[in-house]
């Protein structure tokens, strides 16, 4: 600490550049509606994607009903089940999940967080906003439209998906494609902003290193984000021309019900792999944000700076290239070449050890910490153990022998709601704790928070858990009714009922959640101007909450975002921005700040 | 402190939930017992990772909750502890991935003497071909599927008609004789999932897959379809039955081969023909 | 300092070095909007890398019948050849401060380009003219998909030609107006870029 109090450093210039042009908005419209302040944008994503992700969980309802009880709603019909599937998954990991974490935690945080007045290509920005709006419209439109939406689950998979046995063929499936098209042109927009805020707008002192574990994640993420979502393009461009003008170029030789189509020649599994060359690098684009926001927040929470900086950012960084090659292990039972899984295994299995790094760091930083049992930090132990475990099984399914005999049942099921499912969304409640009062400037109330945290953990648990078991006996997924087997027990329908009810009071405790939001906006608890005593730099803004333009003097950053309990300082965090002769040291009598926990 | 408690009784009570419910594997039937040993492997290192990180963290949740007269330690890193964290981990991949690795290079190496028969999914039903005497399958095009060659056999490939044909019926199989399935579909992607064999596969059209397994159990298994493939799906049902070789030679006798077939079908289309004439026969009499 | 160095730093250990070096709001020094272009391209060269390999991959598939490589085809890789080199050309002058060059030659560029998005949609009417249609047959619809995102993709960068187009036109001086044309033509040449790869591909098979 050679230079604590060192007034030389006190004394670094503030930022020598002329100001970035920023766009100041002249009326309501162009300051509410059509505004190009990121931190508007983000709001506006946020919404749309929670409004968009209630439909989903709705979705997921009905889904549940049909299965707890089957043949007891009648209004629930076979084709509405994969109906209800299909938007589900695509709602929830794309709509909801992909923009929720990107376009509105991305949005708002990255700015603040580098230390920069707002994004670099703000017009851009605003238009990445809008073209999702209509995307998501296009979706929603599906519902309304003959046939209703597409019925060929979320990855689509031709021939299936434009052949009339499935539900939604006649323009279901076209909106959908449509829409993921929209919402692909939108997010590049928007990604291109988040890469480029962090690569050039950071304030000066912010370096690569110094930059909080959420930047780093959201960065790496978008990056991922940009280089992954073109296969997913150009796959649904294909289809869409196979499905309204013909082509064939997933579409082999066909007879459909006896009727020899005019489709030759194409390759179906050609789609798999565009799809899921995007869709594995799509998983982390949802959890590489979760795992810097839980990294951010466990600091945070626990006053304790977060173990193993570097192999965290070395191990987002591993994970975001290694994502890139192991695509094909959502293949192994596809029919192509099965010597791949030779290679896609051995690629699964070594990206589980930057993982598991990280997971043990997150550990290790409540290790000798001294945590508060806020509700972010109750989120983020609560993500840590569903993680863990959806990290588990991905252990059995990346090892391809394993993954023959659960493939396609409800274990995958379980497997990928665990951790790609309820962790993130852990995460996206333990950050909107932790963030609502910057962004609304009131606290969110803390006993409804309790009960939504509990019922929501321990019911996820108690949903995905046992589901596991329910593959093992060999249940497969994507059925809208199992019917008489010979190898499923009755009981376990007993434990799709019982899902059934606890995914229906995890449902209400979500209801609970959005009534605390909209409650605590108008008469929440007014919050200090740094509740819980963070160091980043969005919590040192010229306006509380933050205004246009985010700072007075754009920020000097002197150290790195996890300077909690450093011995010999009074406090027990340091803001990034702080002149080190500011810093309030400890005076000799100030014996246990020296008592560092054994 | 309660979170604490609710993470040790998570952790307990999932492994006691493990041992003790209902719900696991139905008994194997093939020769497919390594995958089932590589998930037993898989499952005792992983839950036991499971369980010492939960109860770990539980313990840090009690011991260092959040005190008035205390401070957090202040340790940015420690590579040495990393590191042996990396060896450890890295230990375990490769614990489970070597077996599972095992496994997968006996199920892609399908055995000399197994025999081939073919399997056919079409939107929502099983159908399923044997080769015939000459023990080889005839080639096949989905161009060449019409009302009399629902297969699609190639009509200039003499292997095909001899062909055991069997339409919407139930599979049989000789217990102890490796077998390599081939799968082929006309219409959209099904897979062929028979849970007692462990084994599956993807049926795509356009092309054959294939896996091979060893039947070992007597019975009737389901063959249920394990990969979406249109609005009857969960309808996709068929049954394979796995039986001695004398009674399975005795079913097979009964099966009609793909030359039976054509010959029944001319048969019956110029009976009609020759009743149609008859009526017009008659017709014009009167 | 590379950025194998920037990343292995420990930032726990204070400097102050790292403070006043760093240049605050051009981290790379680069200029932003070029920052923000190579990203763009480098999501397209994935997007056109993945087409030219499901390509690839359709070839090897029994019913593939390669189409003719009418000669108009040719003629228009010389037109986005020649764009490209307007473009190169308006660039350098705009760098040496020339605006009159730069009014003319990168007026010229884009009309070039214009005419080969001409050429383009009047090769693929030939085409269709000749019975070869996209549902008839892998390789031609993989034609008209390689020509149309490519041609969408310059019709993208005409709406930034035009733009900075309107800019020479209101009297932008040469060094305001110099990122424009610059960002036009890296974007140019990577389309020529990517022209040529696919071209070669089609043509060669």
């Amino acid at each position: 600490m050679a230079h604590v109090g060192d007034t030389q450093a006190g004394n670094i210039p503030l930022a020598e550049v002329p100001d970035v042009e920023l766009y100041h908005p002249k009326s309501w419209i162009t300051k509410y509606v059509f505004s190009q302040d990121a931190k508007v944008i983000a709001i506006q994503y946020s919404c749309t994607a929670i409004a968009i992700g209630l439909v989903g969980l709705v979705l997921s309802w009905l889904m549940r009903l049909q299965l707890g009880f089957p043949d007891t709603f009648s209004f629930i019909e076979a084709s509405d089940y994969y109906q209800y599937v299909t938007m589900h998954g695509m709602i929830m990991v794309i709509y909801l999940l992909t923009a929720l974490f990107l376009g509105g935690f991305g949005n708002y945080l990255i700015p603040l967080m580098v230390g920069a007045r707002d994004m670099v290509f703000p017009y851009v920005n605003m238009l990445s906003y809008w073209v999702y709006l209509i995307a998501v419209i296009v979706l929603t439109a599906s519902f309304f439209v003959p046939g209703g939406p597409t019925g060929a689950g979320w990855t689509l998979y031709p021939p299936q998906a434009i052949l009339s046995g499935t539900p939604g063929q006649e323009w279901g499936i076209i909106l959908m494609l449509v829409s993921l098209i929209l919402f692909i042109i939108g997010f590049t927009m928007g990604g291109l902003n988040y890469v480029v805020t962090v690569l050039q707008a950071r304030a000066r002192g912010m370096t690569l290193m110094r930059l909080p574990l959420t930047i780093w994640g959201i960065f790496v993420a978008t990056i991922l984000a940009l280089l992954a979502f073109p296969a997913l393009f150009v796959a649904c461009v294909m289809m869409l021309l196979d499905r309204v003008l013909g082509t064939s170029f997933f579409m082999p030789d066909i007879v459909e019900i006896g009727e020899q189509l005019a489709y030759t020649g194409g390759s179906p599994i050609l789609f798999q792999h565009l799809f899921w060359f995007f869709g594995h690098p799509e998983v982390y684009i949802v959890a590489l944000p979760a795992f810097g926001i839980v990294s951010d927040l466990i600091s945070v929470h626990a006053r304790k700076s977060i173990f193993g900086y570097r192999m965290m950012v070395w191990a987002i960084i591993a994970i975001g290239g290694l994502s890139f090659i192991v695509w094909a292990h959502h293949m192994y039972v596809s029919g192509m070449n099965p010597y791949f899984g030779f290679f896609f295994a051995t690629t699964t299995l070594i990206i589980a050890v930057p993982t598991a790094l990280k997971l043990y760091n997150w550990v290790l930083t409540l290790w000798k910490g001294n945590i508060h049992f806020t509700i972010p930090m109750l989120f983020c132990i609560a993500f840590i153990v569903t993680f863990l475990n959806g990290g588990i099984t991905g252990l059995f399914l990346g090892n391809v022998a394993v993954d023959v005999p659960l493939s396609d049942t409800m274990f995958v099921v379980a497997h990928f709601h665990m951790v790609m499912g309820v962790a993130p969304i852990f995460v996206v409640f333990g950050a909107i704790y932790h963030w609502f009062p910057l962004m609304s400037g009131r606290m969110l109330n803390e006993g409804m928070g309790k009960f939504h945290f509990w019922v929501t953990f321990v019911g996820a648990y108690l949903i995905y858990f046992p589901m596991h078991y329910l593959g093992f006996v060999g249940v497969p997924r994507r059925y809208y009714e199992v019917g008489e087997t010979s190898f499923i027990p009755d009981s376990a329908a007993d434990l799709n009922a019982f899902i059934t009810v606890m995914v229906l009071i995890v449902g209400f405790a979500q209801v609970v959640f959005i009534f605390n939001i909209i409650r605590s906006l108008i008469k929440g608890k007014l919050a200090e101007r740094n509740p819980w005593n963070a160091t980043t730099l969005e919590w040192q803004t010229a306006e509380f909450p933050p205004g246009h333009g985010n700072f007075g003097d754009l920020p000097v950053v002197y150290r790195w975002a996890y300077e909690f309990s450093l011995p010999g300082v009074k406090d027990d965090f340091i803001p990034q921005n702080l002149a080190p002769n500011l810093i309030n040291m400890a005076d000799d009598d100030d014996s246990v700040d020296e008592q560092v926990a054994e | 402190m309660v979170l604490a408690i609710v993470l040790v009784i998570l952790a307990i009570g999932s492994v006691v939930f493990h041992f003790l419910s209902p719900w696991w594997w139905t008994e194997i039937a093939s020769n497919w017992g390594s995958i089932d040993d590589t998930i037993i492997i898989t499952f005792w290192i992983t839950g036991v990772v499971y369980t010492v990180v939960i109860l770990f963290m539980a313990y840090c949740l009690y011991k260092y909750r959040y005190r008035k007269d205390r401070r957090a330690a202040y340790e940015p890193e420690n590579t040495k502890l990393e590191l042996w964290l990396t060896g450890l981990t890295t230990v375990g991949v490769v614990a489970l991935l070597t077996p599972g690795l095992l496994a997968w290079n006996d199920f892609v190496t399908v055995p000399d003497d197994a025999t081939e028969i073919e399997v056919l999914g079409q939107q929502w039903a099983w159908s399923f071909r044997l080769p015939g005497e000459d023990g080889v399958l005839g080639t096949t095009s989905a161009k060449n599927i019409n009302d009399d060659n629902p297969f699609g056999i190639n009509m200039d490939d003499p292997n095909g008609y001899d062909d055991i044909l069997i339409e919407y019926d139930d599979l049989h199989l000789p217990l102890d004789r490796p077998v390599k399935v081939l799968l082929r579909a006309i219409d959209v992607l099904h897979d062929f999932y028979v849970p007692q064999f462990r084994a599956k596969m993807d049926l795509v059209p356009g092309m054959v897959t294939f896996f091979w397994l060893t039947p070992i159990r007597e019975g009737t298994f389901d063959i249920l379809c394990a990969e979406l493939c249109g609005i009857g799906h969960h309808t996709m049902r068929g049954l394979v039955v796995v039986e001695e070789l004398s009674a399975y030679q005795e079913w097979l006798q009964e099966q009609s081969t793909f030359a039976d077939m054509l010959a029944s079908n001319a048969e019956r289309r110029m009976g009609k023909k020759i009743q149609l004439t008859k009526n017009q026969i008659t017709d014009v009499a009167r | 300092m590379s950025i194998f160095s920037q990343i292995s730093e420990k930032p726990w250990l204070e400097s102050v070095d790292n403070i006043i070096n760093m240049r605050p709001s051009n981290a790379f020094h680069v200029p932003t909007p070029i920052v923000g272009l190579r990203i763009l391209l480098a999501a397209m060269t994935v997007l056109f890398v993945l087409t030219a390999i499901s390509y690839a991959d359709h070839m090897r598939l029994p019913n593939w019948r390669p189409l003719p490589d009418p000669f108009l085809l040719w003629l228009n890789t010389l037109i986005l050849i020649t764009s490209s080199v307007a473009l190169q050309w308006a660039r350098s002058a705009a760098r040496h401060g020339d605006l009159g060059a730069v009014k003319k030659v990168f007026f010229a560029g884009g009309v070039l380009a214009i005419a080969f998005l001409l050429g383009q949609f009047l090769v693929s009417q030939q085409l269709v003219d000749m019975g070869y249609y996209a549902s008839s047959n892998s390789a031609n619809a993989f034609f008209y998909l390689i020509t149309g995102l490519h041609a969408l993709h310059l019709t993208g960068g005409m709406v930034a030609w035009g733009r900075t187009i309107t800019k020479l036109l209101r009297g932008f001086s040469a060094s305001q107006i110099a990122l424009s044309v610059e960002l036009c033509a890296i974007y140019w040449h990577f389309l020529l870029f990517v022209w040529l790869g696919l071209f070669t591909l089609m043509v060669s098979t």
